[in-house]
């Protein structure tokens, strides 16, 4: 039994090999990519507006009210990060659908990437905001005495961040093949709508604590 | 019975029983926690978009605990690491 599409390589040399998730990562990069692109061509104002472009400002809606109620005051700065974590996770969490098909999500290193990302962002934004001295102060709130427990937060949310995607995405995948072995006829495709909700519902878990976690080096205290 | 058997029974017993206690607190925690926010909702149903969220950050702060537990016994019985140490 395979447990993550990192054991399935098309082409290695050396350290460097090219794997399913690999590929099937570029292949969501490309379809987010030119369908974005397709729908932005002409976008309109007027009362007639073609139909994805419905869909996109709904989406884009969405997202950037839920980071509003957040705390961010300014969505537009944060979306295109957000916005593409929660698409690109739940694009990749959606196409269960299609047979074949393993998600980049159920294997580690995607995840871990994803999260690693999600780690970087955090001083990205927070040095923007507060400057470089306001956001080491930061970790000395609310005493110097708790540096080292957010020294150690901020490395075991991020591990956290990772292994939380990865374990239900690839546990929802095993469900499923072991499910074909024991009872092959029905009950594997309601395991696997139930695994469609727990796709969507982690992709906007994943997107909601970056925010949370972005939100939280941004704010400024009023101490 | 020799190191082959043993770390097998020994993984087995302790993938299964990882699952049991992995699976059990969580739960109780989740149900605890849910519980909590359909009252607090049934109360305050204009409040009822940030209790939602909320829940959602702190059910999946709870869950991982589950899904560690979860990769653990994955790792013990798929790929048992000190198994592969004696087949070679």
């Amino acid at each position: 039994m395979k447990l993550s599409p990192d054991e399935i390589i098309f082409w290695e040399y050396g350290f460097i090999n090219i794997n399913l998730t690999i590929v099937t990562t570029w292949a969501l990069m490309l379809i987010l990519v030119i369908s974005s692109r397709l729908i932005t061509r002409n976008l309109k104002v007027e009362i007639h507006i073609s139909r994805w472009q419905v869909i996109l400002e709904i989406i884009v809606i969405m997202i950037s009210n839920q980071i509003k109620e957040i705390g961010l005051e300014k969505p537009e700065k944060y979306i295109g990060f957000i916005g593409t974590l929660f698409l690109f996770i739940g694009l990749a969490n959606l196409f269960v659908i299609f047979p074949w098909y393993q998600p980049p999500t159920s294997s580690l290193s995607a995840t871990a990437a994803l999260a690693i990302s999600v780690f970087l962002s955090v001083p990205y934004f927070g040095i923007g905001k507060k400057g470089f001295g306001g956001y080491l102060k930061s970790y000395l709130k609310p005493t110097f005495i708790m540096l080292p427990f957010n020294l150690i937060s901020e490395v075991s949310r991020t591990l956290a961040l990772a292994i939380r995607l990865f374990g239900n995405i690839m546990s929802g995948g095993m469900i499923v093949a072991i499910l074909l072995s024991i009872a092959p006829f029905i009950f594997p495709v309601i395991m696997n709508v139930l695994g469609l909700l727990t796709g969507m519902i982690q992709a906007y878990i994943f997107s909601i604590l970056a925010t949370v976690y972005i939100a939280g080096a941004v704010k400024i205290k009023a101490i | 019975m020799d190191d082959l058997t043993l770390i097998a029974v020994v993984s087995i017993i302790t993938a299964g029983f990882t699952t049991a206690v992995g699976t059990m607190f969580p739960a109780i925690g989740e149900g605890r926690a849910l519980s909590k926010a359909l009252s607090s909702i049934a109360q305050q149903p204009d409040s009822s978009a940030t209790i939602t969220r909320t829940l959602f950050v702190g059910l999946a702060m709870i869950e991982s605990t589950a899904i560690y537990c979860f990769v653990l016994s994955m790792i013990l019985v798929f790929a048992n690491p000190f198994w592969n140490h004696f087949i070679q």
